[in-house]
């Protein structure tokens, strides 16, 4: 099958959606598709060789974070382009409503057009703005996948419609099969994510962490992430400090290996998550989970039963289930082995396995994608 | 005087463009409506045929063989305004004959069976999916047929009002649950 794929971010910036993009493209070569990502991207960045440029992408206040996304009318010339040489069996949007590649792709595209939500944000008024604008191009999307049953009901809820479930894949096997590092081990926590960005969570940890550390005097946190490091230890008490250790940004080696090697993992995330791939990682893994207990979280965690949830923000609530869990290496197996097993259904065997059902049930009986001649402008729709 | 004329007929084309954009909107839809009711009649009509081949391969026991192939028949047969009550009987004889994990195992193991599950694990699985590409597409159509200015300027022209799809499709536990 030829496959487009359309990433609405700068290929420059590591990110979820990205990463996402990138390990299914790969997945999907690895099964004997063509597979072309259109993605904006720097002239100077390396990229592999699947992923098309788009061209530079401008940094831009969107959703609360600053987003690098690609519009205008370059870009739009360069998404026609793209679709009229690819020649693609079905074009694969990532996150169609953000004002970048996938939306230009949806206005651009006719034919089969697969689009998968990331996020699930509370109706904004942006969006609400946006609505009339975005339904025309939306309407011609086929196939919509939400990533967890929560980001399918806010879809539901705004923007109508129906879509399926198929969550986040991840190359278990990978995590799985990591080599614990010893200098890690001995009752650690753990905590991956952005350290300046409130919603990951670490001021929700940072302020538990005097407890837990009182309490478990052997305990320690390594922290993986950028940001700055010594704002985010300023509320401890400065004894406690050395016994945060920052690892900065880490490789995807590392990432396992850390994954691997730590007694509980903490996702203290206040919300924004639609998804959480990190506690499908720590998962895979074999890491005891400790998580807020946001929609997303519980459903990833199976309500409870592969990992356990703490009251979203309430650090007591946090401090008090890692000590418990400290202090408990038989609940810390329980909670691996019941992980382990239940995070299968995540492996990208299966995950890729119902992507491709999507693909082949819109291809069946339907035209291959092409640029679509009505949105050419008057000329084209008076036909000269 | 031929200001008021020039501005009239500039408004009268701006008006000609988005009536005759709306009504590719229109159009667009009712092609995507038809794609994916064409393949909601493939997924559809896999099912029955794997089911049908099942029930008659021997493999499960002589009930469950009957009741599996008159769901299956019944399927294929049904006039179009009974098709979405055959479909749902078929969805419920496969939740009763594979509603234990044993039974397919049993399946599997005879010869053959391994793809004759893989096959049906995948149409249980799929008719959900275009089901809901399908209905999701049939209300985009109903919001846009039901705005004034498509029904005021008939932009639908004759093609009839699209209606759902529905029906019971939940699959089997044992064949569509993933690997635990």
């Amino acid at each position: 099958m030829r496959i487009g794929i359309v990433c609405p971010y700068s290929w420059d910036v590591p990110g979820g959606v990205q990463f996402h993009i990138r390990d299914l493209a790969e997945h999907l070569i690895r099964l004997g598709h063509e597979v072309s990502v259109l993605a904006p991207a720097d002239d100077d960045t390396p990229l592999p060789p699947y992923v098309v440029s788009a061209g530079r992408a401008v940094p831009v206040s969107y959703n609360g974070s600053v987003a690098r996304l690609s519009f205008g009318f370059l870009s739009a010339a360069r998404v026609r382009r793209w679709l009229h040489d690819g020649t693609f069996d079905v074009v694969h949007i990532h996150e169609p409503t953000s004002p970048s590649l996938g939306l230009l792709t949806c206005w651009a595209a006719q034919g089969p057009i697969v689009a998968t939500f990331h996020t699930s944000n509370p109706r904004s008024r942006a969006m609400l703005a946006a609505y009339p604008i975005l339904q025309p191009a939306l309407e011609k999307i086929s196939a919509r996948i939400a990533v967890s049953e929560y980001a399918r009901r806010t879809l539901v809820e705004h923007l109508g419609g129906d879509a399926v479930v198929i969550p986040n894949g991840v190359d278990v096997d990978f995590f799985a099969g990591a080599e614990p590092k010893a200098e890690w081990q001995g009752e650690t926590l753990g905590f991956i994510g952005r350290i300046d960005e409130p919603r990951k969570g670490l001021p929700v940890l940072m302020k538990a962490l005097p407890r837990i550390l009182t309490e478990r005097p052997g305990a320690r946190l390594l922290v993986a992430g950028r940001g700055d490091e010594e704002e985010a230890v300023a509320t401890l008490p400065p004894g406690m400090r050395s016994r945060v250790e920052f690892l900065g940004m880490v490789s995807d080696e590392d990432k396992a290996r850390l994954l691997r090697s730590v007694d509980v993992y903490v996702a203290p995330n206040t919300g924004g998550e639609s998804f959480g791939i990190i506690l499908v990682e720590a998962l895979s893994a074999g890491a005891p989970v400790l998580a807020a207990d946001l929609d997303a979280f519980a459903q990833v965690l199976d309500q409870g039963a592969a990992g356990e949830l703490f009251a979203n923000e309430d650090a007591d609530a946090l401090a008090d289930a890692a000590v418990r869990l400290l202090a408990d290496p038989a609940r810390r197996a329980e909670l691996s082995a019941r992980g382990s097993a239940h995070v299968r259904r995540f492996d990208w065997s299966t995950v890729g396995a119902d992507v491709l059902a999507v693909y082949e049930t819109v291809t069946d009986g339907a035209a291959a994608v092409d640029t679509d001649e009505r949105t050419g402008g008057l000329r084209a729709r008076l036909g000269l | 005087m031929t200001e008021t004329l020039i501005w009239t007929v500039a408004a009268l084309i701006l008006v000609g463009v988005y009536l005759s954009w709306t009504a590719g909107r229109l159009d667009r839809l009712h092609t995507r409506i038809d794609a994916a009711r064409a393949a909601l009649d493939a997924q559809l009509l896999r099912r029955a045929s794997v089911t049908q081949e099942l029930a008659t391969s021997g493999v499960l026991d002589p009930a469950a063989s009957i009741v599996l192939y008159e769901a299956a028949h019944a399927a294929r047969q049904a006039e179009e305004d009974h098709r979405e009550v055959a479909e749902s009987e078929l969805s419920q004889a496969l939740r009763a004959v594979f509603g234990e994990p044993e039974q397919v195992e049993l399946v599997r193991e005879a010869p053959g069976g391994e793809e004759a599950a893989g096959e049906l694990a995948a149409a249980v699985r799929r008719v959900p999916m275009a089901r809901r590409f399908h209905n999701d597409a049939v209300r985009a159509a109903r919001a846009l047929r039901r705005h004034r200015k498509v029904r005021w300027f008939r932009l639908a022209g004759h093609a009839p009002f699209p209606m759902a799809f529905e029906m019971d499709d939940e699959p089997p536990v044992a064949l569509a649950d993933r690997p635990s």
